[in-house]
């Protein structure tokens, strides 16, 4: 079992789009009914947009604890307020609240309250997803707005995921990541065998596959590059390719700019299923053909110059 | 008045509308811009401020001193975090695990325990052409914490202060937030005056859309809404908007020549200065919002 994790730091450049019509497409070949895919961006979860899952079970997700202050056994002394470094103990009307939002769940106050009258409570802070879908089963998640933990929920979607990959035998783990290059990243990358950096031709495109090289190398997972809307900025193209050489990272193949991928996102489909067609689709159907053949054979050159 | 860009969803264009924003405001007022994606800045490739300060940031981790230590496990049994255990007669930090918090330190019988700065990030800082005071956080890859590098990145103060061109000289904050839906977000609205979400008409827009107004409805912060890339998608974004009191205070319509001017490096109101009325009014209509 082979896990291949999508990537990008920058936010918007077609992660979801390009994972979607993985799916699909390894629907139609030597991977159907081989596949299980987590949707690793568990804050901004949009991969369930396309594939429309059917719920199978629901559990809560626990993340951190919060402090609480008994209002009955509070002296005021403040001792909570000076040590906490989270500024989440506020003075209101003359009493000392908690601002969970604020709050780190480090528990320094209860330690420090003299009479005792902090406890900590323990938050559900999203729900965890075990989903069919048209193609294979999905993991998923929906961590509530503002909470933290997302690289924890990450992970537990990972972690179940991987398991029934490995108890029926399947061939691929397919993961879509989160933007950016912190916690929940760090743990869509944990345990891939291969990282797909979809990328842009923008100058911020650029700069933040950079960030993410640099992390992938971090991790010591083996990477390769897509560039999305690549007819947007030719010297943009350039200098990824050029900066893939200088990393010794291949890339894939490119995808135009194509607005039928957004057509596809409203229709709820993968563009690969929506317009077989459109040049978007095309473009990524042979990225999926180079990409699972490097997933199957590390060994086999999959340098494409662009 | 602090003024925070936020989406949900990457690649809506929160950096393209916070610079243009910045750069419309710093003709009249006093412009003070934190990038506050730390794990991805990108806002200071349009503004191309003069970044002359740098400083590292991070967490205090705790060291122990070996010689006073006496293995009591106080220190271990106060950690939420698993980051300082007593095993065969050491004691011992793991510094990725810390929060920082500095319970242990503080509950050590003997005092054995000091702390170091864990450095996480840089916080780069000086000042754009236009007079614009600038700051951005840039966390250490590897690094899985953007909170406290933020926290520091918004403890910045520029000196000297921003200048403004004209004679009402207010002062306007503008924090470019990260993607997503989680703490670095939130962090980021924490003490703002104004959230702007930037959303494209997309279901995937719209979706994480929603998660960032919920943290800004549960914040008490007044809202509004960029619809960027006007054109693509359906028209849920709006009925939503509608049905939820949101106001949309500025669309930015899809054509292919602005996506190439912004891939190349440019601010939308340098590559297409028609533009600059529309944020003018962008930029009082959110100030009449939090005065009223």
């Amino acid at each position: 079992m082979k896990q291949l994790v999508i990537l990008s730091g920058k936010g918007g450049t077609g992660k979801t789009s390009v994972t979607a019509a993985f799916a699909h497409l390894a629907s139609l070949g030597p991977f159907a009914d081989r596949v299980v895919l987590a949707d690793a961006d568990v804050d901004a979860a949009n991969l369930e947009l396309v594939l429309k899952p059917r719920i199978l079970e629901q559990q809560e997700f626990r993340g951190g604890q919060v402090a609480e202050i008994d209002q009955d056994r509070c002296a005021v002394c403040g001792a909570c307020e000076s040590v906490c470094r989270f500024d989440a103990i506020l003075e209101r009307d003359g009493y000392y609240v908690v601002d969970p939002i604020a709050c780190d769940g480090c528990a320094a106050c209860v330690y420090q309250c003299p009479t005792g009258g902090i406890a900590m409570h323990e938050q559900v802070v999203g729900n965890f997803f075990v989903s069919d879908c048209r193609y294979g089963p999905l993991y998923h998640a929906d961590l509530f707005p503002g909470q933290e933990n997302s690289g924890k929920l990450v992970a537990l979607v990972k972690q179940h995921a991987r398991q029934r990959a490995l108890d029926e035998h399947r061939l691929l783990l397919l993961v879509d990541g989160p933007p950016g290059i912190g916690c929940p990243v760090i743990s869509a990358v944990s345990g891939a065998d291969l990282a797909l950096i979809v990328t842009e031709p923008t100058v911020a495109g650029i700069h933040d596959l950079i960030r993410t090289l640099e992390t992938v190398r971090h991790f010591g997972v083996r990477a390769l590059v897509c560039i999305n809307k690549a007819d947007l900025y030719p010297a943009g193209v350039e200098a990824i390719a050029a900066q893939c050489r200088a990393s010794g990272i291949a890339t894939v193949g490119t995808i135009p700019f194509d607005l039928t991928v957004a057509d596809a996102m409203v229709a709820g489909e993968a563009v690969t299923a929506f317009r077989p067609a459109a040049p978007a689709a095309v473009a990524i159907a042979a990225v999926w053909e180079r990409m699972s053949a490097a997933l199957m054979n590390f060994e086999t050159p999959i340098n494409q110059d662009v | 008045m602090r003024i925070v860009v936020a989406s949900g969803k990457g690649g809506t264009g929160k950096t393209t509308v916070a610079t243009s924003l910045a750069l419309v405001a710093a003709e009249q007022d006093a412009v003070c811009f934190r990038d506050c994606d730390v794990e991805a800045p990108n806002a200071a490739l349009f503004l191309h401020p003069v970044l002359d300060s740098h400083r590292e940031v991070g967490i205090l981790v705790p060291q122990v001193d070996a010689q006073t230590c006496t293995y009591c496990g106080t220190c271990a049994e106060v950690c939420q975090f698993h980051a300082i255990a007593v095993v065969g007669g050491k004691t011992l930090v793991f510094p990725e695990l810390c929060h920082g918090c500095g319970s242990c330190t503080l509950v050590c019988p003997e005092q054995a325990i000091s702390e170091r700065l864990a450095v996480l990030g840089v916080i780069d800082s000086g000042a754009t052409a236009q007079g614009i005071a600038f700051a951005q956080g840039v966390m250490n890859v590897g690094q899985p914490m953007a909170v406290p590098i933020l926290r520091e990145l918004k403890n910045w103060c520029p000196a000297p202060p921003p200048t403004a061109r004209g004679a009402q000289a207010r002062d306007i904050e503008i924090r470019d937030a990260p993607p997503g839906a989680s703490c670095p977000v939130v962090e980021t609205l924490r003490g703002a005056d104004f959230v702007l979400l930037v959303t494209e008409p997309t279901p995937f827009g719209l979706h994480d859309l929603k998660q960032v107004a919920a943290i800004a409805h549960d914040l008490g912060l007044p809202a509004g809404v960029v619809i960027n890339r006007d054109g693509i998608g359906d028209e849920a974004v709006a009925a939503w908007c509608a049905a939820h009191d949101l106001p949309i205070l500025l669309r930015i319509p899809m054509q292919r020549r602005i996506a190439e001017a912004i891939a190349r490096g440019t601010t939308l109101v340098a590559a297409e200065p028609q533009f600059r009325p529309g944020f003018r009014d962008l930029l009082e209509a959110i100030i009449n919002r939090v005065n009223a």
